[in-house]
């Protein structure tokens, strides 16, 4: 009788850890699918107009040098307000405010921010600046953008000097270096890789971002330089294009889906490398 | 000295003004779309919450519509990602091979990178006519006599939908709940398990009774997590959803979400009550994420608490 019960509990573990491997095999197939689908209708369409010509009227020629340039353009933006503050913050965080009532909530907002809707993060940027400024702009993207690229600054930041050792601060303290000298000369140094990891995966994050550009920056079917105007983005004409009912501009948009997931593999890789080389 | 960007008093300033402004950042949030949405507070009320019209004609608006799609893509996208993130995150930490496991972890953290609009494109053009030609038909089919189910999974099968918005939700947040529990799973002491084992337990065994409940505020932590990103994730789902304002008791017929309304709605919304009610409608997504990311952050807390003082 034992026996038989201990067969029926070796029988149960069984099923589940099979359970559990099918679940792998379930999530690595989705991962499988989505590249494979990728590749093969994004490399179809990928061809040099894609990078020299502007978006095209339905039904003819084109390509998508207006939202490459303009992705480039409001992601620069985003990394150039974004990075000081998010860094700044999370030296707050990880070097004076450490254990103070003040940096836990500030931690503790960053971490909520970090998961917030990024359509929200649109909603409030349209109601700062665009009704305020009277139009859509690349300026109000870019903002919109950094209010992504903070909180993942801070928290990588706060992270890498929360791994600094104290005697590294003391030594330098020893010798006299007063406490800016000392987080800016000793810490951040030793936890450049780190803060470079977390510049690279910022942008990674919003390379792929549509919502918040969706009425900041709007969408512009010609190529423009002027930040102050509506400004073309690649993941808002992937969206345009995919909803239309032109098979040219599907396959544009596919062309777009593939520099995107491209440049995000591109940037993690290389955040992953520059993370590994300081270890 | 190099550099000099001024006395430790003023660097010491300029960081806690950069701290305070994360706070105004999120008070910002809260402040700029209650403003912006206070028109159609004003005019509908607390019955915003429970009225189910949609009419931009007679600018007459309410929110259970997108609610009710937010709240049922969600669900369903919980209901595939729990449990295949949890064994996925047991495969990770007990049957996989050494050498597998990194390449598998980075193949999941993988998933996790790739940005919603991909998910979006892929779900509209590859996974929704797939559903629609091989999938809905047999199931509506199979379930049409059997008296619940026949409701849940009525036709027509458009291929878009709020199935197949849930189910790419859930590929989308798998990776949170197998990042967050296969981290607490490593961090259960293996005396515990051994114990178990030297008693007879089995695999499962140990799984369920031991590192199960030792693990259980930090997997409930990434489950919430998980929870908070598909509540709010927008162009994966407004590629798939159909933008129906309507409650249908079928999962495949098209609907809307909170998102999915904001984001096509939006730049399109005329008259002084649309738009300050597609805010009102971000506004109810940011409380809802915020309570349920808090919830999260503070399971999260608890754990590094605990694992901090062990260490």
């Amino acid at each position: 009788m034992n026996r038989a019960r201990y067969v029926r509990r070796r029988r149960r573990s069984n099923v589940f850890m099979v359970l559990s491997i099918a679940a792998t095999l379930f999530g690595l197939g989705w991962l499988a699918l989505i590249l494979v689908a990728l590749l093969y209708q994004g490399f179809s369409g990928l061809d040099v107009s894609v990078f020299t010509q502007s978006t095209p009227p339905p039904a003819a020629a084109g390509g998508l040098l207006n939202a490459i340039v303009g992705s480039l353009m409001m992601s620069f933006f985003a990394v150039v307000i974004g990075t000081p503050i998010g860094l700044m913050a999370g030296t707050y965080l990880g070097e004076y405010g450490r254990h103070g009532r003040l940096g836990f909530v500030v931690r503790f907002l960053n971490d909520i921010l970090l998961s917030a809707p990024s359509i929200v993060l649109g909603l409030f940027v349209y109601d700062v600046m665009v009704l305020t400024m009277g139009h859509f702009s690349a300026w109000a993207g870019g903002v919109a953008l950094a209010t992504i690229v903070i909180p993942v600054v801070v928290r990588t930041t706060e992270n890498m000097l929360l791994l600094i050792p104290n005697t590294l601060r003391e030594a330098a303290a020893a010798l006299g270096a007063g406490h800016s000298i000392i987080i800016r000369q000793i810490t951040w140094r030793a936890a450049r890789a780190g803060i470079v990891t977390g510049v690279l995966l910022a942008v990674a994050r919003i390379a792929g971002e549509t919502a918040p550009l969706l009425f900041t920056a709007l969408n512009n079917q010609f190529f423009s330089l002027n930040p102050n105007g509506p400004m073309a983005s690649l993941p808002v004409s992937i969206f345009q294009m995919a909803m239309s009912p032109y098979a040219d501009w599907h396959r544009l948009a596919w062309a777009g889906a593939v520099l995107i997931t491209m440049t995000v593999l591109i940037l993690s890789i290389t955040a992953r490398a520059v993370e590994s080389r300081s270890e | 000295m190099p550099g000099n960007l001024g006395s430790d008093r003023t660097f010491r300033f300029m960081s806690l003004a950069c701290a305070i402004g994360v706070l105004l950042m999120f008070a910002g949030i809260m402040v700029a779309l209650t403003y912006g949405a206070w028109p159609s507070i004003t005019a509908f009320g607390f019955s915003f919450l429970w009225t189910d019209i949609w009419n931009p004609v007679t600018q007459k608006f309410g929110a259970v519509v997108p609610i009710y799609g937010t709240v049922v893509t969600s669900f369903i996208a919980m209901l595939i990602a729990v449990p295949v993130g949890i064994g996925i995150a047991i495969f990770l930490t007990e049957l996989c091979p050494r050498s597998l496991r990194r390449p598998i972890g980075i193949a999941v953290e993988l998933l996790a990178g790739i940005p919603s609009i991909i998910y979006g494109i892929w779900g509209l053009f590859i996974l929704a006519p797939f559903l629609q030609k091989y999938v809905m038909p047999p199931v509506i089919d199979a379930f049409s006599n059997v008296p619940v189910l026949s409701d849940l999974f009525a036709g027509p099968p458009y291929g878009i939908g709020m199935f197949t918005a849930g189910l790419i939700l859930a590929i989308m947040i798998l990776p949170f709940i197998t990042a967050v529990s296969r981290d607490v799973f490593l961090t259960v002491p293996p005396v515990l398990k051994e114990a178990a084992y030297g008693l007879g337990a089995t695999k499962w065994e140990v799984e369920y009774y031991v590192v199960l409940p030792y693990a259980r505020g930090g997997v409930v932590g990434g489950i919430m997590l998980a929870l908070g990103r598909a509540l709010g994730e927008t162009m994966a789902v407004t590629f798939v959803i159909g933008n129906a304002h309507r409650i249908s008791p079928s999962l495949f017929a098209p609907a809307t979400t909170i998102s999915a309304a904001i984001a096509n709605e939006f730049t399109e919304a005329v008259g002084a009550l649309y738009g300050p009610a597609l805010i009102e409608l971000g506004l109810i997504l940011f409380f809802v994420t915020v309570i349920v990311l808090a919830a999260a952050q503070y399971m999260l807390y608890q754990l590094d608490r605990r694992t901090g003082a062990r260490t």
